[in-house]
């Protein structure tokens, strides 16, 4: 086996037995990241000098014999998150020379560990889609299928994971933007707990529903990410206390005897493709013939949370976005005619057709006359939804369901139709409005394509939904890999 | 008709925190452009506010001595809006769910009324940075002020008198200097009113079109604006014309106040909850916790002052009205023994000097002990009553001890006999219509002549002394 | 509710974006149709639903008032395009 397709594991186990350097390992992923980046366009930026160095370091490190679980371990980090030094774009030009001088927590973390960050990822434009379609500089392409898309907004994290260009990235998910794609690229995506992760250094797209987590090639690999990142942060009110993080290692076990797994009903309407739903009723089986306990449940108000979080996370970026003014930072206009005109036309030719659609939705949706009807509105069904949920959670102990309605779309399918992409995102969504931990892994393909299944828990229960995909996982044995089928060459 | 007018204030006051409101950037006054500022108070994408504990702690405080109801639960807002003087484009602010609410502030107007005046709330809130506009090709701007913690006091329009909001004013200024929870100092922009003022006949219970006054530079200014804004409207109602609701400014030059040019479009700040921060929840425990921090409120000191250093009740009135000069007071009665007298200079010398020069008494250049050895000069005859007076406006211009006052400018009192006596004699020979008067049984002629011999001696020879040379030489 | 060319003009200037006209008939009717969408939630009853703000409940989260050192101001204006004097410069403001 290569070094880049090796897991964070077990690429730990060589480097902890020195039979690999960290610089062996950084040039190996640098290498396929030269292999496979024409194909895949997953990164903004290869961060080749910085990766060098950290790897050097990381190397003292394990000399040292202060070696972590991902000391010397390559990671692709999502361009909305800031870098020391190094240019952070949110795929948009609005930021497409924007040098941060500071680090994002989980950054610092991950560099801290001695971690080693190759590359930044492509996204859609301030995270604000569901194909990466939208980023003002790439598209990526969908490892499995190079004419389709990698999902998103974290499209560019779940590709570099799926094409082998790092062994894990970080995300961020605001209504699915970590499992959609990792759904569709057939890795393993988790958003964590709302207050989980640190979200300080993460450019806001909308704060109330914004959360890192990590994609990887396995759940092991995802709870390993996530020891790294979890914990509360002086610099992040809404992060949690120190109580609330376990070692999420402990849970990988294979046991899974009287958990109860519920399915809501809700989940199998219209628009589920034939073969995602195949997948997840034989997932469900799988899970049965584990033992546990499988549930119908139901979820009435979930068909009301695409509307909601389509008026609240609009909301909440129309705010997080009007600091693009060009004065600070970030792109400014040359020609205009005073202040206001200055600000108008830095804005329109510094952000793309999806950021502007939303910045417009939100703006309405908090405008004078329109705020209890729309935002307030919103904000209540909100607590409807949380509601429905620990109701649910009262009978059983994770929710498990489709990631998507769909696998992979063509690239250009839904571009045209902002309503028809959101729907991409109709199962992942409520997950974000109630806060709760969710996790998509590989469950099987259709047409060549990977399914994912989205296993749900309840607040600060990381450790079930982890023990559960864990236990799947071994019992499902998904091991086929991209085929890079499709590209233009 | 009479008319009335309906008065309302809105205040800003700067906490005295040693850091912003939501990051660890010091909040002192001055340096240069950009060099109290971070990634948070820039607003860089990313970045997160992190609230201060002490401002909370501070507007609790304030609304404790404003008598207000301290909420149990409330939240910060956003409040929307571009400029660049502010980094977001939204200020965090409060919006529907204020720390504080319904308190009032009792205020005595010059002919011995009392009155409350209620505050509808008080809310915290982050300052903007300071543009300058002194160059031909641009405006510049400072993010220094980012972000230093402000309290926003919003009274009900309970006042009928420019009057009114002055003693108004003036005495929110002195509970928030007297609660410690800012210095009030409008010279550096820590403190700021907007005024609201529209009129009606009197007893109608409708309100009048609004006008919102600006550029209020002192609390004389916003007494003057409103003199002049109430007759302007006034005079508008009563040629039939119709009072356009606007901002105007007040040009304190011209005394007249100046439509703004309208902006463009309505404010429309799309208030909403700020994500970001966590609700704020001030138990019972804490508000008393708050409470027992609270220092001394002007009235209690007044009466202290009266009954323990024994000045008259219109003097400790005075003198309590602001903390720095009952602070003053109270340090200058630890140096020296007569409180009454140090009493009498502020009253006096110190209160003519302040209103001359329009000066805020924490400017005054004056030490406590420089003021006892102002007194013991006197006491111990080195300098005479009336040179006092000119030996303390000099420390009051410049903060010089008064010794050295007294020495460079040669203001030792005289108390040589024969050298006195020499200018009684020339006194005398100089005035003989008085000298007539006096042999006459004017007792009065004696002091014109003990005047002679001060202007003679520019005021340095002892009052005393002079009064019984003349006597004995007018007995010759 | 739908939302007229009007409002989309209104809305626009308050986010400070600037539209052709073309962008504005493609707006007017991409908004328009995910109004519709949302508007579904008016279909539920929430009178007596109080709103969430926040999804965890956690309060009174405080830092100290403790002086920390600012940032260099050379990295407060490395990202500005227009300075002058240790200031960010943007066009000149009549007030």
């Amino acid at each position: 086996m290569e070094l880049h397709e090796l897991k964070i594991h077990e690429l730990h186990e060589l480097l902890k037995n020195k039979e690999v350097s960290a610089v062996d390992v950084t040039k190996a992923y640098l290498e396929r990241i030269k292999e496979v980046e024409p194909q895949v366009d997953a990164l903004i930026s290869i961060t080749e000098e910085y990766a060098l160095k950290k790897a050097e370091e990381a190397d003292k490190m394990i000399q040292d014999g202060n070696i972590n679980d991902l000391t010397g371990i390559p990671v692709i980090i999502k361009d909305n998150m800031c870098t020391e030094n190094i240019r952070t774009t949110c795929a948009s030009k609005m930021l497409e020379d924007f040098v941060p001088p500071y680090n994002a927590t989980v950054v610092e973390n991950l560099s801290n560990l001695g971690a080693v960050m190759v590359g930044k990822a492509n996204l859609d434009e301030f995270a604000m889609g569901s194909s990466t379609e939208n980023s003002a500089f790439k598209t990526t392409k969908n490892p499995w299928d190079l004419s389709r898309v990698p999902g998103g907004s974290s499209g560019g994290s779940a590709a570099s994971v799926a094409a082998d260009e790092c062994a894990f990235s970080l995300g961020s998910d605001t209504g699915g933007s970590i499992r959609q794609p990792a759904s569709l690229c057939g890795v393993v995506g988790m958003k964590p707990t709302y207050g989980l992760v640190s979200r300080y250094g993460l450019v806001a797209f909308a704060s109330s529903l914004d959360q890192i987590g990590p994609l990887t090639k396995d759940v092991t690999d995802c709870a390993i990410v996530l020891n790294a990142i979890a914990g509360h942060d002086p610099k992040d009110s809404t992060s949690v206390d120190k109580m609330r993080k376990k070692d999420y290692k402990e849970f990988l076990k294979e046991d899974i005897k009287g958990i109860r797994i519920g399915y809501a009903k809700e989940f199998f309407g219209e628009g589920l493709d034939d073969g995602v739903r195949e997948s997840i009723e034989s997932s469900l089986k799988i899970f049965e013939s584990l033992g546990a306990e499988i549930k119908e449940i139901s979820l009435p108000y979930l068909d009301y949370a695409l509307a909601a979080y389509y008026i609240v996370s609009s909301a909440e970026a129309s705010s997080n976005l009007a600091r693009y003014d060009g004065i600070r930072y970030g792109h400014v206009a040359t020609n205009y005619e005073d202040l206001i005109d200055m600000y108008m036309v830095s804005r329109s030719e510094g952000f793309g057709k999806e950021v502007k659609r939303r910045i417009m939705l939100g703006t309405y949706a908090l405008s004078s006359g329109y705020y209890d009807a729309y935002y307030n509105k919103a904000l209540k069904v909100r607590t409807l939804i949380k509601k429905d949920y620990e109701k649910a959670f009262e009978d059983v102990d994770v929710i498990v369901g489709p990631t998507s309605p769909t696998t992979a779309f063509k690239i250009g399918e839904r571009v045209e139709d902002p309503l028809a992409m959101y729907l991409a995102d109709v199962y992942t969504v409520p997950v974000n409005i109630a806060g709760l931990p969710g996790l998509s892994l590989p469950c099987g393909l259709s047409n060549d394509l990977p399914v994912g299944l989205q296993i749900v828990g309840r607040h600060f229960d990381e450790g079930i939904v982890l023990n559960a995909a864990y236990a799947f996982e071994k019992a499902c044995n998904f091991n086929a890999k991209p085929s890079f089928k499709g590209g233009a060459k | 008709m009479n008319y009335e007018a309906v008065i309302g204030l809105e205040v800003h006051a700067e906490l005295l925190t040693k850091t912003k409101i939501f990051c660890s950037c010091t909040t002192e006054f001055g340096g240069e452009p950009n060099t109290h500022v971070c990634p948070v108070c820039l607003g860089l994408p990313g970045t997160l506010p992190v609230l201060n504990k002490k401002v909370v702690e501070y507007a609790v405080k304030a609304g404790l001595a404003l008598n207000c109801e301290i909420s149990k639960f409330s939240k910060m807002d956003r409040k929307n809006y571009f400029y660049p003087d502010l980094p977001k484009a939204y200020q965090i602010s409060q919006y529907d769910l204020p720390l504080c609410k319904n308190g009032y502030v009792e205020i005595e107007t010059s002919d011995g009324v009392k009155k409350k005046i209620g505050l509808t709330r008080i809310h915290i809130e982050e300052d903007a940075g300071k543009l300058m506009h002194e160059n031909i090709d641009g405006s510049l701007v400072d993010y220094n002020r980012t972000g230093v913690p402000l309290i926003e006091i919003v009274s009900e329009p309970d006042m009928r008198t420019p009057e009114e909001a002055y003693l108004y004013l003036t005495k929110l200024k002195s509970v928030l200097e007297y609660s410690e929870v800012s210095d009030c100092k409008m010279q550096e922009g820590s403190l700021r009113v907007d005024t609201n003022v529209s009129v009606r006949p009197v007893g109608s219970n409708e309100f009048g079109t609004k006008i919102e006054l600006k550029n209020l530079n002192s609390f004389k200014a916003v007494q003057r604006a409103l003199e002049y804004e109430i007759k302007r409207q006034i005079k508008l109602i009563e040629n039939g014309e119709k009072i356009v609701q606007e901002t105007r400014r007040w040009n304190e030059q011209k005394g007249v106040t100046e439509s703004m040019r309208s902006k463009e479009e309505a404010h429309d700040y799309r208030y909403f909850p700020e994500p970001d921060l966590v609700p704020i929840i001030v138990s019972d425990e804490w508000k008393e916790e708050i409470r027992k921090s609270l220092p001394e409120m002007p009235e209690h000191k007044k009466e202290r002052f009266v009954s323990q250093y024994g000045i008259p009740e219109y003097d400790a009135s005075i003198i309590t009205s602001s903390k720095p000069l009952a602070d003053f007071f109270e340090k200058c009665a630890l140096e020296y023994s007569s409180a009454k007298t140090i009493s009498n200079w502020i009253m006096g010398e110190m209160m003519r000097l302040l209103k001359d020069t329009g000066k805020e008494i924490d400017e005054v250049p004056i030490k406590p002990h420089q003021m006892a050895s102002l007194l013991n000069l006197i006491d111990n005859g080195t300098i005479t009553g009336s040179i006092a007076k000119t030996v303390f406006e000099e420390m009051f211009m410049t903060g010089k001890n008064p010794d050295d006052i007294v020495e460079e400018k040669g203001l030792k009192q005289l108390s040589n006999e024969d050298e006195l006596r020499e200018i009684a004699v020339k006194v005398i020979k100089d005035n003989p219509k008085s000298v007539e008067d006096y042999k006459n049984g004017k007792e009065k002629a004696l002091g014109f002549l003990v005047g002679q011999m001060m202007k003679a001696t520019k005021g340095k020879a002892n009052p005393q002394l002079a009064n019984k040379l003349l006597r004995e030489e007018l007995s010759k | 509710m739908s939302i007229t060319k009007d409002e989309v003009i209104h809305v626009a200037k308050l986010a400070r974006l600037k539209f052709t006209d073309e962008e504005l008939e493609m707006y007017s009717h991409q908004l328009d149709n995910i109004i519709k969408y949302v508007d579904k939630l008016n279909e539920l009853n929430t009178d007596d639903v109080e709103p969430t703000a926040h999804i965890v409940p956690i309060s009174n989260v405080f830092r100290e008032d403790e002086v920390m050192p600012s940032m260099d101001r050379e990295k407060i204006l490395m990202n500005a395009k227009e300075k002058e004097d240790g200031c960010f410069k943007v066009p000149k403001i009549i007030e």
